[in-house]
């Protein structure tokens, strides 16, 4: 018979760690399951400017390895691997990897969110083939070409800036007349003389999946109607992203774009079942918001644990 | 990063190694600088191991050997073709799972 965890946290993230530190913290020697992409949307972006205690920025993954060596400091006992299915039906909870199975009293969801695709046929044929979703990751493959962007937010630009500093020109595609995103990043884009913006269009296809590789974009201006084509040998997509939340799907109350509906701080439709970062959040989307709502739900299953177990026993670590 | 399972792929003996072998061939094109690429290379080694026999299989750092990423076009890396009489028949972009890894070889074993 496995025996129970206390806490099972799924997810590296900001979120992820930030409970793990405070689960661990609290003597409840918490297994966070890193998933795949572990240490989150971090990991792909390079400075962090806006995460309060660095005054010069922090490197994405720089600050990651930071939470991630926190986290283990205090006992958190961190395992590769990525969560294959879960049940929350009935307690202890069940999750099970590839290599093994876990039972565990209190769940924290942070397995955050991807980012979300056109959705055309054409790009998912030229995934790694031309169109990519991190610029950071893929930059490299375009040193001196034509590139283009979709979006208008600061992943966007981010994306953007970033790229403008290897290819050797940058569209940004925007289906709206205005970008979205902060003062700041805007304000550096419109200025990059290597980027350029085409408003108020969409990307209505992607050559050249018969090739096998990203020749060119197929545009169209959202208000005329008219249709152009745009050469390039890249595609990043930034238009968002959707959370990650399908493992869960049937057991945990989601709203109408998939996010894990949480109520008095973190908790979900299951009781001992917490969702804390990107996974549940639609309006903030910030490392800090991330970690903020790490701690919130490490308390709220350090709470929970302690009305289920009997007065007087502390669980065993 | 190279296991005795696995062999280092090279523009120079790629024909040899990969495009003239009659049976299956795993070809995981990676980079020193690329973090998922060094989480996949340990479940590649496993592969490897684990299917011994019955796929080849080797690794390509990009950085060295730009014109073959290039020739197969491979813009985002970890990406992992599987070759078959010098034919890319599978391509997995992105990191992965043993299970998927090993999933897609015996597919195309079939």
């Amino acid at each position: 018979m496995i025996e129970s965890e206390q806490v099972t946290i799924i997810g590296s993230g900001p979120a992820g760690l930030t409970a793990a530190v405070y689960t661990a913290r609290a003597g409840l020697s918490p297994i966070l399951i890193e998933g795949l992409d572990a240490g989150g949307q971090l990991m792909l972006t390079t400075a962090v400017e806006n995460f309060p205690g660095f005054r010069d920025g922090i490197m994405g993954p720089d600050l990651m390895a930071e939470m991630r060596a926190q986290a283990e400091r205090f006992g958190s006992r961190i395992v590769q691997g990525h969560v294959s299915s879960v049940d929350v039906s009935r307690r202890p909870f069940t999750i099970h990897t590839s290599e093994a199975s876990f039972r565990t009293s209190a769940l924290i969801i942070a397995t955050g969110a991807s980012a979300r695709l056109l959705g055309l046929p054409a790009e998912r044929a030229l995934i790694g083939r031309g169109v990519s979703t991190c610029a950071t990751c893929d930059g490299y493959f375009f040193r001196g070409r034509r590139i283009a962007i979709v979006g208008g937010g600061d992943s966007a630009l981010e994306e953007a800036l970033f790229l403008s500093k290897l290819a050797s020109h940058v569209t940004v595609i925007h289906r709206r007349d205005a970008l979205r995103g902060s003062q700041i990043m805007r304000e550096r884009a419109l200025g990059n003389p290597k980027i350029s913006f085409l408003w108020n269009t969409v990307v209505e296809d992607i050559d050249d999946v018969e090739k096998g590789v990203v020749t060119g974009l197929r545009l169209r201006h959202i208000h005329t109607g008219e249709r152009s084509r745009l050469d390039g040998e890249g595609l990043f997509v930034a238009i968002g992203h959707t959370p990650n939340t399908a493992l869960f799907s049937g057991q945990l109350e989601t709203d109408a774009n998939g996010y894990i509906v949480t109520t008095n701080g973190t908790s979900t439709s299951v009781q001992g079942v917490f969702a804390c970062g990107d996974v549940q959040d639609d309006l903030y989307r910030q490392a800090i918001t991330a970690a903020g709502s790490g701690c919130m739900a490490a308390i709220d299953a350090e709470r929970f644990l302690a009305r289920i177990v009997p007065a007087g026993v502390y669980a065993a670590a | 990063m190279v296991s005795e399972d696995v062999q280092t792929i090279t523009e120079a003996n790629f024909q040899v190694e990969v495009l003239e072998e009659p049976g299956l061939v795993l070809v995981d094109f990676w980079a020193p600088w690329c973090g998922p690429c060094r989480r996949l290379s340990p479940i590649v080694d496993a592969v490897a191991a684990e299917l011994r026999g019955t796929v080849k299989v080797g690794k390509v750092n990009v950085d060295e050997n730009p014109a073959a990423a290039h020739a197969y076009n491979v813009r985002s890396i970890p990406t992992v073709l599987l070759f078959k009489q010098g034919q890319v028949v599978e391509t997995i972009v992105g990191l992965v799972d043993k299970q998927q890894l090993t999933r897609v070889v015996a597919d195309q074993r079939s």
